[in-house]
């Protein structure tokens, strides 16, 4: 009897802490946050390979970096508009990684956006160059990466 | 007539309890001795000031990252026990700390006292400061008053009882203040130093180990993840129970905010990291160095 309560109970609590949406995600939103978080996979796997000649992790090559560069210049140019619609954030939505503050600011995403592909073009131009050139343009590079995921997304878990 | 002896008894073991209680749970500062021989430094004071994090909780809401940070003060933090509001520490002499001595800053921040002699609450990291050497400190203190002042005010914070109370802090602060290392035992130099800078000025484990019912760290799993104070998500385990990053990825991570997935930093994190990138590189692999030492929390 008391057990039969106890998980009635529980159970109750669990429903209560879930988000709303989490059983019954609309598929539209689920496919544009799928869609952004493959986009960013994307710019991680190209930012790999040059992340890790810059690390001294692999040797330096002067066309898989610029061939990466490219890729991450191509990526900054894709409309993004679709994948971010209203009700994606990580408060109604259990998979998703962005903060409602990203809707609350759209000069602030802008401006990010900008910064992220002024940073990309500078690699693009320096990746090619040398081993020297490239780890010089990699910190902007990755603050830009940064600036953004620090006000608009869900730390990491 | 017995009786009375005994009311007496009582009342006078009371009183005495009381002023014991007192006398253990009073501010306890450090006199002027503790600066001999020591010169404040506001260059090194910079570094620290980056490894301590200050201007992450200090700066204005919303203000933007800046190599000399206006520390006027309003985050807010909310806590089980009410909202703290960090305070102007710019160098202001009315609303700021721009009055204040050395010694008093060194008080502030290792001991938790004001200069007025009342206790600070303990969303002021000073249980970790404590552990930090008081040159340190002094160079901090001397950095502080190179950054511009800020004439805004002081928020008072809003908190329930009795946490209002701060004379009940003497009582949190003989519970949970020790400036022992959490980790022990024999250490290479370059351990130590990581101990230093997460133990102490980088006070790691004020978010990533567990607090109880009364706000202490559960040293016993020590690094080893808590619930995010913001009430989403979790701070990660960063012991070797879950953190299996190489000592070069993490030293890697704390300066560029790359995980070895080319993933990077976000939210609080991402302060950290601007403030680490700050430290000699020497240091950010102290910190993995010991972070690979830390026991484990499964």
């Amino acid at each position: 009897m008391f057990r039969t309560a106890k998980v009635l109970l529980t159970a109750a609590a669990l429903t209560a802490t879930l988000p709303a949406v989490a059983q019954d995600v609309d598929p539209a939103i689920a496919g544009a946050i799928k869609a952004r978080q493959a986009h960013m996979q994307l710019l991680a796997f190209n930012l790999g390979t040059i992340g890790a000649m810059a690390q001294g992790k692999a040797e330096y090559n002067a066309e898989a970096a610029q061939a990466a560069a490219d890729n991450i210049v191509a990526l900054t140019t894709i409309h993004q508009a679709a994948y971010w619609p209203e009700g994606s954030d990580s408060v109604s939505v259990a998979s998703s990684n962005a903060l409602p503050a990203l809707w609350a600011d759209f000069p602030g995403v802008m401006a990010k956006g900008t910064a992220m592909s002024e940073a990309a073009v500078a690699m693009q131009a320096a990746a090619g160059t040398d081993l020297a050139s490239l780890q010089g343009a990699m910190g902007a590079l990755g603050a830009s990466c940064g600036g953004c995921h620090e006000a608009f997304r869900k730390p990491r878990q | 007539m017995k009786g009375r002896n005994y009311a007496t008894g009582f009342a006078a073991l009371t009183v005495a309890a009381a002023v014991t209680g007192l006398w253990l749970t009073s501010p306890n500062p450090m006199d002027s001795t503790v600066l001999e021989g020591i010169t404040p430094d506001a260059e090194a004071g910079r570094i620290a000031f980056a490894a301590a994090g200050c201007a992450s909780c200090h700066v204005a809401p919303d203000s933007e990252a800046s190599d000399s940070p206006v520390l006027a003060g309003g985050r807010s933090f909310s806590t089980a026990f009410g909202t703290f509001f960090a305070p102007n520490i710019s160098p202001d002499p009315v609303q700021g700390i721009g009055s204040w001595s050395t010694l008093d800053v060194v008080n502030a921040v290792m001991r938790g006292v004001s200069p007025a002699g009342e206790h600070y609450y303990p969303a002021f990291p000073y249980s970790s400061y404590a552990r930090a050497e008081v040159q340190d400190v002094a160079n901090i203190a001397a950095y502080l008053m190179t950054l511009p002042a800020s004439d805004t005010p002081s928020q008072p914070h809003d908190l329930s009882f009795p946490f209002n109370i701060r004379l009940s802090l003497g009582g949190w602060k003989l519970l949970f203040q020790n400036t022992d290392w959490i980790v022990s035992g024999e250490l290479t130099e370059q351990q130590q130093r990581g101990r230093y800078l997460v133990e102490g000025l980088g006070h790691c484990g004020e978010c990533h180990t567990a607090r109880n019912a009364l706000g202490g760290l559960d040293t016993g799993k020590w690094l080893g993840g808590a619930a995010n104070p913001s009430g989403q998500g979790r701070i990660p385990n960063i012991t070797p129970g879950a953190l299996t990053w190489s000592a070069f990825d993490i030293a890697a991570y704390l300066e560029t905010g790359f995980t070895p997935e080319f993933d990077s930093a976000g939210g609080e994190m991402a302060h950290v990291v601007r403030n680490m990138a700050q430290l000699p590189a020497s240091d950010r692999e102290a910190i993995a160095a010991y972070l690979k030492i830390v026991p484990a929390v499964e």
